[in-house]
């Protein structure tokens, strides 16, 4: 029934499609046809995780040069949201930016998930403290500020590894996220990684932070709240914390090195990373010299067996592009990049999807 | 009157056909199916919803138990426990009715009885166009602008009753822009409306005779207010304010937005706190397993608690018509 009426609204939006490019061929005559008999055609939606909302929001404009036959529409939403809708089978593919949980294999049970990485992105430690212009974290000293051990800016923890700069003495405010969230699933996960002895708040898309945390909604909303609060700290995307013009501290990664966030830093920890044969990974405290230690990815989730071979090519048409000339979008949006070796990999799995 | 009914009762059944009564007959009957039906629709539509949102949260019920009103909600370690939620809710739904019941009453009161007519019209429209404010801006006004503006004010009251028995445990610190109070504030915005106007239509049925009677005995506006308005408006103003109270609890996004989002259960008003709805909105684009089934959990709750209080409401509300009517 489902799959009927989900059928049903791509044979017509496919029409409506055809129709409009129809109609454009015939009032430009001399360039249009081209996109002609056995190209990819037909209507992909999506939902899932915000983390990728960004890029998959320019990819779609630069692919409709590309294929205008194929439209794609991605409705962010949450990774959880598109994992369930991925199940329902009301959507083509789904953002996720962890994989599968326990809880949910259930759901997608007899089918074949296929996980293609897409994106990179670093986490930024922002602060507000006017006057500090650069900072150095451990992930121990991040557990503690962030389990309200260290209270204070000048605590001795935080002394000890910035030597020569002046910390005030000023209440450390929490910023975090309101809303669950995959950023706030990916920095406990770090947290717990790194800092397994200190870490007691676990990892979750939801944390119960320690009382007198101020709650944003949003990664948008988290970096508001750093922006206004003397003294704040939160873990801020990337490219949000950019967009907000935020500081951001160094974070001492797995060789020992402090690296300042960036996207070249990200894809240098998803590059040392280790890759499991369903391309599953994760890119918090990855080894390498210049790996940016709290580094997160996201995949999207596709089944392996598309009911339709029209949808099924136009999968294959979007995601090879996602993993091609889609990746050049990426740094200019304060993405990273996937590293080489993954991409190929992800490239090469194209080929399952039927 | 009850003489005449009879009569009128057995018409459908006993008139002659001529063609073009039957016609009107089948016209009538398939207006009164179609009208069933609507009504129908709409009773089977929410007992399918209480049914499937049931189901749905029946793994939460049935892994917690008892500990669903437990005090501790982390899904990091699987604890799901609601009673941080229906305390916020409770809370901030009192704030609101202390703050807005008297207001409104008084605008209720306003219209009736001290403003002409043709006066008390443009307040109407003023007091309804707060009704048709969406929640989200409400919301965004009060993060953005009425809570950066308000903290201070939070702040030097706390330190002022900080170590005071009672206000200090009320008002003392911690205390932040986004908290309970605030999203009390922002509630009692938002129910004003329906509440003003609820009551000034009980009230307007207070029958004009009694009024005057009152007047001619020699009260003056106030007592006639206290001794003939009041006694009969009463239940119908207790109805309509807890109308307030279901539309104060169910309210989703802007309590999201200003409460403050952390799970907590303290009696300092002027510290973050979360409701129901909040949560529910919050955090279900990420939730799983028993996770969902607990936030799904939530919503029937919530649904349960927003239909007894509707229940009463009305309850309240048509007990006071009745016994006008019989006045």
């Amino acid at each position: 029934m489902q799959r009927l009426r989900v059928q049903q609204v791509t044979t017509a939006a496919l029409a409506i499609v055809v129709s409009g490019f129809s109609l454009a061929a015939c009032s430009s005559s001399g360039s249009g046809g081209s996109g002609g008999s056995s190209g990819p055609s037909g209507t992909l939606n999506a939902s899932g995780s915000s983390f990728q909302l960004l890029f998959q929001q320019a990819a779609i404009q630069q692919f409709r040069t590309i294929q205008p036959n194929v439209t794609v529409n991605y409705g962010g939403g949450g990774s959880g949201k598109g994992r369930s809708d991925l199940a329902a089978g009301t959507v083509n593919f789904a953002g996720s930016d962890s994989p599968i949980p326990s809880t949910e294999t259930a759901n997608f049970a007899g089918k074949t998930v296929l996980y293609f990485p897409v994106v990179i992105g670093p986490i930024t430690m922002s602060y507000n403290l006017p006057g500090v212009t650069s900072l150095k974290l451990t992930p121990t000293v991040i557990a503690d500020i962030f389990q309200a051990k260290i209270k204070t800016w000048n605590d001795p923890a935080i002394k000890a590894i910035n030597p020569g700069v002046t910390l005030p003495s000023t209440h450390i405010t929490l910023a975090v996220r309101a809303d669950s969230s995959g950023t706030t699933q990916n920095f406990s996960l770090f947290l717990m990684t790194a800092a397994p002895s200190v870490w007691k708040l676990g990892s979750s898309s939801t944390i119960s932070w320690p009382s007198g945390a101020q709650a944003g909604s949003g990664n948008g909303g988290v970096a508001q709240i750093v922006h206004a609060t003397p003294g704040a700290i939160g873990y801020v995307d990337y490219a949000d914390a950019k967009a907000a013009g935020l500081t951001f501290a160094s974070v001492q990664n797995k060789a020992g090195q402090y690296i300042v966030p960036s996207t070249t830093a990200a894809s240098a920890a998803a590059a040392g990373v280790t890759v499991a044969p369903d391309l599953t990974f994760a890119a918090v405290w990855a080894p390498g010299a210049t790996a940016y230690p709290i580094t997160y990815q996201s995949w999207d989730l596709v089944y392996q067996k598309q009911s339709s071979a029209s949808t099924a090519k136009a999968l294959k048409a979007y995601l090879g592009y996602l993993l091609g000339a889609g990746q050049k979008l990426l740094p200019a949006l304060n993405y990273a990049p996937l590293p080489a070796s993954i991409d190929a990999k992800a490239k090469a799995q194209l080929s399952k999807i039927g | 009157m009850s003489v005449v009914i009879p009569a009128d009762q057995a018409a459908p059944g006993s008139v002659p056909a001529s063609g073009l009564t039957a016609r009107a007959g089948l016209g009538d009957r398939g207006f009164r199916w179609l009208t069933l039906a609507a009504g129908l629709l709409v009773l089977v539509i929410l007992v399918l919803i209480a049914v499937s949102t049931s189901q749905q949260a029946s793994q939460w019920f049935s892994t917690e138990g008892l500990k669903i009103f437990g005090t501790k909600w982390d899904p990091a370690t699987n604890k799901f426990g609601a009673t941080p939620f229906i305390y916020g809710t409770a809370i901030t739904g009192v704030i609101a009715l202390v703050m807005a019941v008297p207001v409104s009453v008084g605008i209720a009161l306003l219209l009736t009885e001290v403003v002409p007519y043709r006066f008390a019209r443009p307040i109407v429209y003023v007091v309804d166009l707060l009704a048709v404010v969406p929640s989200v801006v409400w919301g965004l006004w009060g993060i953005l602008v009425f809570a950066p503006w308000i903290q201070h004010t939070y702040a030097s009251i706390g330190s002022g009753v900080n170590g005071v028995p009672v206000l200090g445990n009320l008002f003392g610190p911690p205390t932040s822009g986004p908290s309970f109070f605030t999203a009390g504030i922002i509630l009692a915005f938002m129910i004003t409306p329906i509440v003003t106007s609820l009551s000034r239509e009980v009230i307007a049925t207070v029958p004009t005779i009694d009024r005057e009677g009152a007047y001619a005995l020699g009260a003056t506006r106030w007592e006639m207010i206290r001794g003939v308005v009041w006694p009969h408006s009463q239940g119908g103003v207790v109805g309509s304010v807890l109308l307030g109270l279901g539309r104060a609890v169910g309210e989703t996004i802007a309590a999201a937005l200003v409460i403050g989002s952390s799970p907590e259960i303290t009696s300092h008003l002027f510290a973050t706190g979360y409701s129901m709805p909040a949560v529910i909105a919050n955090q279900f684009g990420e939730a799983s397993g028993v996770f969902k089934s607990a936030l799904l959990g939530l919503g029937v709750l919530l649904f349960a608690f927003t239909i007894i209080i509707n229940v009463i409401a009305r309850g309240a509300v048509e007990r006071s018509t009745r016994r006008m009517r019989g006045a």
